[in-house]
């Protein structure tokens, strides 16, 4: 009884431990990082401006608030100008090209999806594998005994006493002994 | 350019007016089956266990066994 408490306290100072060196660890980390962000917000390249509509791929919005090129080339803006007469005038090519100007992907397009799912499975079984060794060292080297009534002796007894005590005699654990034989049916 | 117009109302309705019977039939269906593979032959079991106990001679054989604290085995 004294070794399980002693095991118990030393697991619950292991898990203090680790708590406060990741946390010293993470401020640490997160100080470091933000002083990285701004450094790099100066220099200025990805920004979208949220203020203006935006362009968006989505299946309820067929036609979103602008095409998604903006600014045309010589060449498109001489298809933009044939647009404006009679489109039966249009090649097909042409047609497409109109379309693309105005639409970045096709309903197919925005519907195929991708082979991302595997990277995620993988990455998630990669972990849940990596967690399973932690969790491994922990019962080997953090645990303590098992309680005493595990070792096959206390079993044997343990089953001895709930045959004596006629446990679920209709259908279950004492159904199965044969009581004139003294074994199992 | 004749396109069929699509229906519009009762969409609901139509779903249920074909789900529904199968819903209650399947419910229906699994009650019974219940009923026929699992309580009937539990019911069984207990008359079955209970028609020639008898329990004196049980008492009598976990008494010996020494599972009860109101009463010792004949002996001591």
């Amino acid at each position: 009884q004294h070794t399980l408490e002693g095991n118990r306290d030393h697991t619950a100072v292991i898990h203090i431990c680790l708590s406060i060196y990741l946390d010293r660890y993470f401020q640490t980390l997160y100080s470091s990082l933000t002083v990285v962000v701004l450094v790099h917000l100066s220099s200025d390249v990805d920004v979208i401006d949220c203020s203006v509509p935006q362009y968006n791929n989505r299946l309820d919005t067929p036609l979103p608030d602008v095409p998604f090129v903006r600014n045309l080339s010589a060449e498109q803006k001489k298809l933009k100008e044939k647009e404006k007469g009679s489109w039966t005038q249009l090649t097909k090519e042409e047609k497409l090209a109109l379309y693309r100007l105005t639409h970045e992907l096709s309903y197919a397009e925005m519907r195929q999806g991708s082979k991302e799912w595997m990277t995620v499975l993988g990455g998630i079984f990669i972990f849940l594998g990596f967690t399973g060794l932690l969790v491994w060292w922990q019962r080997v080297y953090v645990y303590g005994d098992v309680p005493h009534t595990l070792s096959e002796e206390s079993v044997a007894q343990q089953t001895q006493r709930m045959i004596d005590m006629r446990v679920n005699p209709v259908h279950g654990f004492s159904h199965k002994w044969d009581y004139e034989k003294k074994q199992w049916k | 350019m004749s396109l069929v117009k699509p229906a519009m109302r009762g969409l609901l309705a139509k779903r249920l007016r074909f789900h529904l019977p199968i819903a209650f039939g399947l419910a229906l269906v699994a009650a019974v089956a219940f009923k026929f593979t699992v309580t009937e032959p539990r019911k069984q079991a207990y008359a079955d266990f209970y028609k020639h106990y008898d329990s004196m001679k049980e008492f009598s054989a976990m008494r010996e066994a020494g599972v009860f604290e109101s009463v010792r085995p004949t002996g001591k």
